[in-house]
């Protein structure tokens, strides 16, 4: 009796201890969801204008531009998975697998050869111990994403992207020949902005093999209540907002002539290479936005699994606290019998 | 006097937004500058560049603005931007470092350039002369 009220004490004393370390994360991650979800907001107006510029470019004659265009007989597809660095957030990276793997299966049936790149150290680990190949991975921001940890992972798929499944990304004699072509004659000062005003591929992309579509698999914030996994498609575009029919991939380049033009536009330059500029920024903001609502639904679900365990170690608590008690007062009651059965033996 | 809605919007945030009067910028082709009523247009603005803005009320001011473009419709211009920093936050002293090393060439001669035209847009919007 004695040895297990000493080790139903320690129990007590380690769940205790566990449940103070489960606390301590919660309210972490609750400070982090308000700044997250702060972020995702103030990151909301640059994703509307530039969904707004996008459209308007493409209604203005851009639209054969091979961004807007669904290519025929589509074959390697890139699906970018975000997923989180650190655990201890329920079921959060298991959905996005979950919908990952199902994305895959859907394109593998539909003849679209799926290409990862993930986001997030569960991600990569889990495609790791598959022995599944991924063309792009990185990890380590997955908490606290910013612009350029995006603006990688966008530029390797937007280089994929632009190769098309036939071909593989091709290294530097290609970039080469765009930046002179594009050097516009600035001030000689100015020598480094005519050469990046042209896409250049990060050196990561070279050698990968090309893509006709890019989808993106990430956990949507709603709301503190409510996150969803969400898998969508980010290349060729789906101008979504404009219509209501959001699944045809067609729609819209099919759009751009059939719906008159509110006001000219004047592009500068012409909108075919002012759409080459864009793309890869569009295809950045998305990525980043991808990853801010990822960052908050991450410390959401973190924030809900490190309640319910807190929870869950303070009954613990309560119940091994209830049964030391129990323990205790056994022992107790023996001793008084023993010292009582010892006193009658010795009064006889 | 005629007034149009000015944005200066930036990935992680909106940096500015009011009336104003003037607006001028450095696209790819050249510089430009906006008054209310202007034509509606979508520009892309230099890689690293320095736009000025009067707004209605107030002086005149600029902003270091990086790898943006802008959008003008009738009654508003919005300029979307990757990366910028208005005057008063930029770290003048820590640019011209920047432009110096720059300058001082590194190992990869274009990384360096585009690194010394950043420091130069910086200097410029905060009022100072890059070259000395």
């Amino acid at each position: 009796m004695a040895a297990s009220l000493r080790v139903l004490r320690r129990r007590i004393r380690s769940t205790k201890n566990i449940a103070q370390i489960t606390k301590a994360m919660e309210m972490v991650a609750a400070s982090r969801i308000v700044k997250a979800q702060a972020r995702v907001h103030a990151a909301r107006p640059y994703s509307d204008e530039f969904t707004h510029v996008l459209k308007t470019a493409a209604k203005a004659g851009a639209s054969d531009h091979p961004l807007l265009v669904a290519r025929e007989e589509p074959g390697r597809t890139g699906v970018l998975v975000v997923t989180s660095d650190r655990g201890l957030c329920g079921g959060y990276n298991a959905n996005v697998l979950r919908e990952a793997e199902r994305l895959m299966r859907e394109l593998d049936s539909a003849g679209k050869e799926p290409q990862l790149f993930v986001i997030g150290g569960k991600g990569t680990a889990y495609f790791r111990f598959r022995k599944r190949d991924m063309a792009g991975q990185w990890t380590g921001f997955s908490e606290v994403p910013d612009y350029p940890n995006a603006t990688r992972a966008a530029d390797t798929m937007t280089a994929c992207f632009l190769a098309g499944s036939a071909e593989t990304v091709q290294g530097e004699s290609e970039d080469e020949q765009q930046g002179s072509s594009s050097g516009s004659g600035e001030g000689s000062g100015e020598g480094g902005s005519s050469r990046s005003s042209s896409f250049v591929p990060p050196e990561e992309a070279e050698g990968l093999d090309g893509v006709d579509e890019l989808h993106v698999v990430y956990t949507a914030f709603n709301s503190l209540a409510s996150q969803r996994v969400t898998s969508s498609q980010i290349a060729p575009l789906e101008l979504e907002e404009d219509d209501e029919s959001s699944d045809g991939e067609s729609d819209g380049s099919g759009s751009g002539d059939s719906q008159e033009r509110q006001a000219e536009y004047e592009f500068e330059p012409e909108p075919e290479v002012l759409f080459d500029r864009l793309m890869p920024k569009y295809l950045r903001a998305r990525v980043f936005a991808a990853l801010l609502d990822a960052a908050a639904s991450e410390s959401a679900a973190r924030q809900r699994a490190m309640k319910a365990a807190t929870d869950n170690a303070n009954d613990l608590v309560d119940n091994l606290t209830r049964e030391a008690n129990q323990a205790r007062q056994a022992q107790i009651t023996q001793e008084i019998s023993e010292i009582v059965g010892g006193a009658n033996a010795l009064a006889e | 006097m005629a007034t149009m809605e000015v944005a200066i919007v930036g990935v992680e945030k909106r940096l500015w937004s009011g009336e104003a009067s003037f607006v001028s910028a450095r696209t790819v082709d050249g510089d430009i500058g906006l008054l209310p009523g202007h034509q509606p247009m979508i520009a892309a603005l230099d890689e690293a560049g320095v736009v000025r803005i009067d707004p209605s009320e107030g002086e005149s001011f600029h902003a270091a603005v990086f790898g943006g473009f802008l959008s003008v419709t009738a009654e508003s211009v919005t300029i979307l931007a990757e990366l910028a920093e208005m005057a008063e936050e930029v770290d003048v002293a820590a640019a011209r470092d920047e432009l110096q090393r720059a300058e001082g060439g590194g190992d990869d001669f274009d990384d360096a350039a585009a690194a010394a035209a950043r420091a130069r847009a910086r200097l410029r919007a905060a009022g100072e002369s890059p070259d000395r």
